[in-house]
Order: C-alpha cells, then structure tokens, then sequence
C-alpha cells in the first residue's frame, strides 16, 4: 500500500490532478461559507463583467454572482461524479463478477444484457431516462449510472475470466470455499485495481453527462450546475461571454485533473504496464 | 381675383411638396426579400393551420377580406367596402373586381360563403365561435357576401383577416377532406405571392402573383423564408446580410438590442396591434393556498413588473396591472387596483391569511412551470421563483417541453405557469375567452385554465360582446377591469413588445395592425 502511494506521489502528472481536486473539494464544501444563500438569488446589477467590485467572475442577466454559481455547482458536479461513477462501478463490478465466476449461460445472458445498453447511444438512453422519470438529482444520478455501468462489467468479467483459473482460486474452491465468498474475498480484491482506475475516469465523464444534460435544460432546477450555467449563457455569448466562460473552465479543469489522477493512479497500481507504456 | 391667385400659387406649392415627396418615395419594383420563418411550420396552406409562422408565410399567398389598421380600423382587402346595419345586426361586404386564384379561376362570393359556411368552423374554434352567431350567410350576387347575426357582436369584424377569415377555393376544397386535400402542398390563393418551392429545413420561395389584382403590386419578384433552427444562426444571417428582417421571437430580446444597433438597421414594435400579446402567470385558482384571492393578491406585490420588462425582456414590453392593454380597445386604466412592486405588503397579506414561515422561513409550497419558448422565459421563470422564495413560497421548478407545458396547462395539472395571449383586436374575442367561466379545461392555452369563477363577470361579458352601443360596451368592460384587477384570476405582468428588425432599405414593411402577417404588396426595396 505505502509502495503504491509512493509509486503515486513520485507521478507529477498524477499528483497535479489531485491536488487540484483536493482544492475544488475544499472549494465546495466551503461553498455555503463563500457564498452564504442560494446562489440563485440577485445580488447585484444584471451583466456586470468580471473583475467588477465584490463580483470578481461578474455577473449574469438577472444579476446573479457567477462566482456563486461556479462554486455552488461544484458540489453538485461532484456530488453528482461520485455517486453515479459509484453506483454504476457497484453494478458493473456485480454483474461482471457474476458473469466472469459462473460462465457458461449465466455469463451469456449478461453479456447479452450488457450488449442491449451498449448497442443503445448512452446520451440518448439518459436523455430519456432523466426526461422519464423528470429532472432531479436522484434521476440524473440514476440515468447517469444505468448508462455508464456496461464497461465495468465487462472489464470485471474479463478480470474474472483470467482469475478464475489461477492456482489461488482452484485452491480456494478445493477448500470448499462458498462462491459468494471467492468472488468477494479472493478474485476481487486481485482485480481491484483496474476497477478503481476506471471509476476514477467514471467520474469525468459522469460529469460531462450531467453538464451536457444539464446543458440541454434536464437538469434539477433546484441547483445551480455548470452545464445549465453554460446552457443559459450560450445564447448571450455575444454580450456577456463570462457567462459560460467560467463555468466552462470549471468543467474542463475538473475533467482533466479527474483524468491525470485516474492516469497517475493507473501508473501507480500497475507499474511494469506504466513503464511498458513508456518505453 | 388676387386671393385666387394667392390660393392657387398656395395650392400648387402644396401640391408640389406632395408630389416631390411622393416621387422621393415612389416604389421601385423588383428585388428580392430574404426573410426567417421560425419555427418551420407543418403546412403554409393557412386555412387548415393558424400558427404564427404559417400565417406568416401563408398571409402572402392567402388574403382575408379585410385587413386592420394600426388603429385597428378595418382596412379594404378582399373586400372593396361594407356596410353594417344600425342594428348590428347585418354585414355587407362588397368584392374587389377582376379578382383570380393563382389557377386563374375567378374569385366570386361563393368562394366567401363556402370559407365561411364550410371551411373555416371545420378548422377554426375561433371563427366557429364567430360564426355561430350568424343565422345566415348569403351571396346576394357574384360580387356581394351577406351576413346576418341573431344578437349584435360588434367584434365580428376581428375574424375577418387573413387568419380568423382566410378566403380559400371553393373549386379547390368543396367537398373534399380539408385536412388531406393533396392541394395543401401547392397553395392556391388570391395573395400578391404565388407558392413557388419549399426544400424542407432550407427554404420556402414564393414569386411574385402576375396577375394580382392590384395593378403593380406586388413590387418584389420573389420572397424568400429562410429556415435557420439555431438562434445565434438567425442573428448572424441577420448580421451578414443574408436576411434582411428578423420578425419577433426570431432572436431574443437582448439580442434585438445589439443586432439594433448595426448601420442601416432600425428596429420597431408596431404591427402587434391586432395580436395585443399580453404576458400573465396562470394560477390555478382551484388549488390551494392560491384559491384565496389575498394569496394571488401577495404574488402581484412579490413581482417587480419594471424589472421583467427593463431587464428580462430587454425594455421591449410595458407593465400592466390589469387584464387589458394600452392598445386594448375599452381599456380604462382609471377603474384598476393597483398592485406596486412591495414585498413587504406581499408578506403582510400571506400573515394575514394565516399562512405563516415554518422553522425555514417557508409558508407554502407550489410548482412552477416555465413558458419552452427560449432563454427569455426561462430566465423569467428562474427571477420569478426568486422573488417568490424572497416571501416565503417555495417553488419547485417543472422544465417541460412545448407539447408537455400544452398538456399540462390545458388539463389544469398545474399551480403557476407562464403564459401569454394574443387580446385580439377586441375585448369580445381575448378577454372573454380567457375570464368566462364556461371556457376552462382543454380548449386551449389562450382559455381560463386558471379555474376563474364569477358569475357577475360572465354576465358582464356576455352583456358587453353583444351590445351594439359603444358607450353601453365602455361601460361594461370597465366594470369587468375593475373587478378582475380586483379578483386578481391570473397574476398580469405586461403587455409584450415584438420587436421587428429589418434593414432600412426595407421599404413599407409594417403598414397595418397585422405587421409582417401583411400580404407584402406594398414592400419595396430601396436599391441604389
């Protein structure tokens, strides 16, 4: 453990990535600190530019602080990240562990049922499952992680599939081990790491899936998010171009720092693979 | 003999200023108008749709027999001249000679009774409801059409324009099923426009009628509708010269500002006199706490109507505190109550109801429902729910779609939703629809979804949509104001400005209360 940690801080790319999401953790839960209230409410003169007096990221048309927004919609954005990337990795993982131990017609059937998501575009499936079930957190969240969850599982089978016959594992069943029980205390924990990694890089593109849905009006109206920030200051790029400047910035920094992280974290967990990869 | 003489120079330097400036002014022919038809709409055969953008386009090839002037005034169109009996009670409309289809039929007053007996009440609830008050409509001769009404109902006038009373061919439509008539893709009118091609999300090209009726008109060759479906793409063909009008709506508000400003380029809010569009919220009066009048009282304090109008909508608008506008005929501002921007009396008035702030300062819970109809109005909905929140009533906001905010808004599934209604052209066509308490659920977004009931109102309006006397009818309507704006049915906020951008070289765009739903005979482009 120490030995990956170490393998991790020595990565500057992947140390880069976390620090900054520390920071924009810090950043969002000290949101209600900064700025006190609903970060929907009028505070100023409409359409302030940036760098004006107490509105550093100016303000939009109704004289909303965008600063406000930016911070606030983090913690929506990385609430929204970590639990749909959870859940989806928490479906994934069972289904792909199920499929990858028993073989055989278990793991046809959900393969099949798999491949039924996978053949189905997962923007247009989220887009009718958030407008379904209406906007709000728990539907995005759901959408989000019934449409990410298909590579998990089928990374965790393949995980599975080449673990599966291992010494280790023909020992444990010898030893009349239940399944239940080698799935969870002997293969998994072996095929943690390629999980992790790409749970890490779940969380990026969970949160462009909620911006994106959020973009296109379905998101929860109760909360301000960066894709509805940039969707509403899209039609007045003309006039105000800080509207969906910041909270684009926002938006990119985070998907590259999750992605960095993911990458530094992939280095660190599989060493001969990183420097393979390197040489 | 020297007075004559001095009258007679007089005269002729007047009449040398007319003339100079009616040759300044003389229209020349030829060019092309580039215009955006937004949305693109399902047909332009505008007897069997009447959505904006058909009429639109439709309003070219199609023609009514009147038309409506700035003054709401009736206008000739189809019809040369009428006449009206003393009593209200009998219409005589007289043709315009050597009118022809596009198929070179003649146009006669058959054609006016079959739209009007067999048409139009088919397609149209509006002009149906007009045309079950008339015990017969008759053709004296080719060139006469009468109409004859059981009671008075001076707004009868009000559907005879393009729209309510399009003029359609009856050798074309007798008989026929209106709505599947394969003759719906190749429009037959009598308009100073001929359908020439449509190529579906690109354009629609119309070419100028050869033999229309009025001798040298139309001046333009072809007008072209530009189908652009993103907003900031309308703006740039605006910009870039590819367009040389946007009609309202066709950008947002903010953008009508800046896009204003360009050279050559001038902005107007008129030709929306008949349409009157008015912006309210629905509230459901049905449902509680909104069924207490001092609640909706509280919501017409709570909201800033100068903010929405200066801020929102980009000064396009002015506020209204009761049901009619400044251009609303019968509008008596005198009799209204009037409700100032005041939060501190909007709380007051929901302490005195009872409805007290719990531990988190909310004293009562609704639903929201945005207007689908771009940024504007979702900005509306989003300051709306703020200044709400601000007294004490949460809001939970609804996002829907177009067909979902209908649905929903005609079924009476809602507590607040945003809204707005065209008045018409007559108290007698939008106000009465959107009050009387016989015209509720599923008929509609221009109906009293709200649930509102009075009886003194109904009658009121039923008294004054079919008295004769305008003093009497004056004196009806302000009575309906004053207890409306009293009863609050709906929260008023103000009466919309569409502003029409177009290129000064655009030449007598806007000359009557249709605007650009006009017929363009009259346009010209000025070309150096």
């Amino acid at each position: 453990m120490t030995e990956i940690a170490t393998r991790l801080v020595r990565n500057a790319v992947g140390v880069a990535g976390l620090v900054f999401l520390l920071l924009l953790v810090v950043l969002a839960l000290a949101a209600p600190l900064l700025y006190p209230g609903d970060p929907w409410r009028m505070v100023g003169s409409p359409q302030l530019p940036p760098l004006s007096p107490g509105f550093p990221l100016g303000t939009d048309a109704l004289g909303r602080d965008v600063a406000a927004g930016v911070v606030h919609g983090a913690r929506i954005s990385l609430l929204i990240g970590l639990v749909s990337s959870l859940c989806a990795v928490v479906i994934g993982t069972c289904l792909g562990a199920v499929a990858g131990y028993f073989g055989r017609w278990i793991d046809d059937l959900i393969m099949r049922f798999t491949e039924f998501f996978q053949t189905i575009p997962s923007f247009m499936l989220a887009i009718v499952l958030v407008a379904i079930f209406s906007p709000s957190i728990g539907s995005i969240v759901f959408a989000i992680a019934i449409v990410s969850w298909p590579p998990v599982a089928r990374l965790v089978r393949a995980e599975f599939l080449s673990l599966r016959s291992r010494d280790f594992v023909k020992a444990a069943v010898v030893g009349g081990q239940s399944p239940l029980r080698i799935i969870f205390r002997q293969i998994l924990p072996n095929a943690f790491s390629p999980i992790i990694v790409t749970g890490s890089l779940m969380v990026a593109s969970a949160i462009l899936l909620e911006s994106a849905l959020s973009f296109l009006g379905l998101g929860d109206r109760e909360f301000v998010t960066w894709g509805f920030m940039i969707g509403a200051g899209r039609t007045m790029i003309r006039q105000a171009w800080w509207l969906s400047a910041f909270p684009g910035i926002a938006i990119f920094l985070t998907v590259l720092a999750l992605n960095m992280f993911g990458q530094g974290l992939n280095d660190a967990l599989n060493p001969r693979l990183a420097r393979k990869g390197r040489a | 003999m020297w007075m004559k003489a001095v009258r007679t120079a007089v005269l002729a330097a007047v009449m040398g200023l007319v003339a100079g400036g009616a040759l300044a002014q003389a229209p020349k022919p030829g060019g092309t108008l580039n215009l955006i038809v937004q949305p693109e709409p399902p047909t332009v055969m505008l007897g069997i749709n009447k959505l904006g953008p058909v009429s639109f386009v439709g309003g070219k090839i199609y023609e009514g027999l009147i038309t409506l002037g700035l003054d709401l005034k009736p206008l000739p169109s189809l019809a040369k001249s009428w006449e009206i009996s003393p009593d209200g009670l009998t219409y005589t409309f007289h043709l315009q000679e050597g009118v022809t289809w596009h198929d070179g039929k003649p146009f006669t007053a058959d054609d006016v009774v079959f739209s009007f007996t067999e048409f139009l009440p088919k397609v149209f609830a509006r002009t149906k409801a007009a045309m079950d008050r008339t015990s017969s409509i008759t053709a004296p001769d080719a060139k006469t059409v009468v109409f004859q009404l059981k009671q008075p109902f001076p707004a009868l006038m009000m559907v005879f324009d393009v729209t309510g009373g399009t003029i359609v061919p009856k050798h074309i439509y007798a008989g026929t099923d209106y709505q599947k008539n394969p003759a719906n893709q190749t429009p037959i009118g009598t308009g100073p426009f001929k359908f020439k091609e449509w190529r579906k999300g690109a354009f629609i090209q119309l070419v100028k009628n050869e033999n229309y009726w009025q001798k040298g008109k139309p001046h333009l060759d072809a007008l072209y509708f530009h189908i652009v479906p993103d907003a900031n793409g309308r703006s740039i063909a605006f910009e870039t010269g590819k367009v040389d009008v946007l009609r309202g709506g066709d950008v947002e508000n903010f953008e009508v500002r800046r896009l204003g400003e360009l050279p050559n380029v001038a902005i107007t809010d008129k030709g929306w006199e008949f349409y009157d569009p008015i912006a309210f919220l629905n509230v459901n009066n049905r449902n509680k706490p909104i069924d207490d009048v001092r609640f909706r009282r509280a919501l017409m304090h709570a909201i800033d109507k100068n903010f929405v109008v200066n801020t929102i909508f980009a000064g396009f608008g002015k506020p209204v505190d009761g049901p009619f506008t400044t251009v609303t005929p019968f509008n008596d501002p005198a009799v209204l109550t009037r409700y100032p921007y005041d939060p501190k009396k909007a709380r007051a008035l929901l302490d005195e109801m009872g409805l007290k702030p719990d531990a988190s300062g909310v004293r009562a819970e609704l639903r929201l429902m945005p207007l689908p109809y771009g940024e504007t109005w979702q900005r509306y909905a989003e300051y709306v729910r703020e200044r709400l929140v601000d007294i004490g009533i949460k809001v939970k906001m609804e996002a829907v779609d177009v067909p979902g905010w209908v649905q929903r808004l005609t079924t009476g599934d809602f507590d607040i939703s945003f809204n707005f209604v065209y008045l018409l052209g007559d108290p007698a066509m939008g106000i009465t629809q959107t009050y009387v308490s016989t015209n509720q659920l599923n008929r509609g977004t221009a109906a009293n979804v709200d649930g509102y009931n009075n009886p003194e109102v109904d009658k009121l309006l039923g008294q004054a949509d079919t008295s004769a006397d305008p003093a009497e009818r004056k004196r009806l309507y302000a009575e309906v104001q004053k207890i409306l704006s009293n009863d609050v049915p709906v929260i008023w906020t103000h009466q919309m400005g569409f502003p029409t951008l177009y290129r000064t070289k655009v030449k007598n765009l806007i000359t009557t209360g249709l605007g650009l739903n006009e017929t363009f005979a009259d346009v010209w482009i000025d070309r150096k």
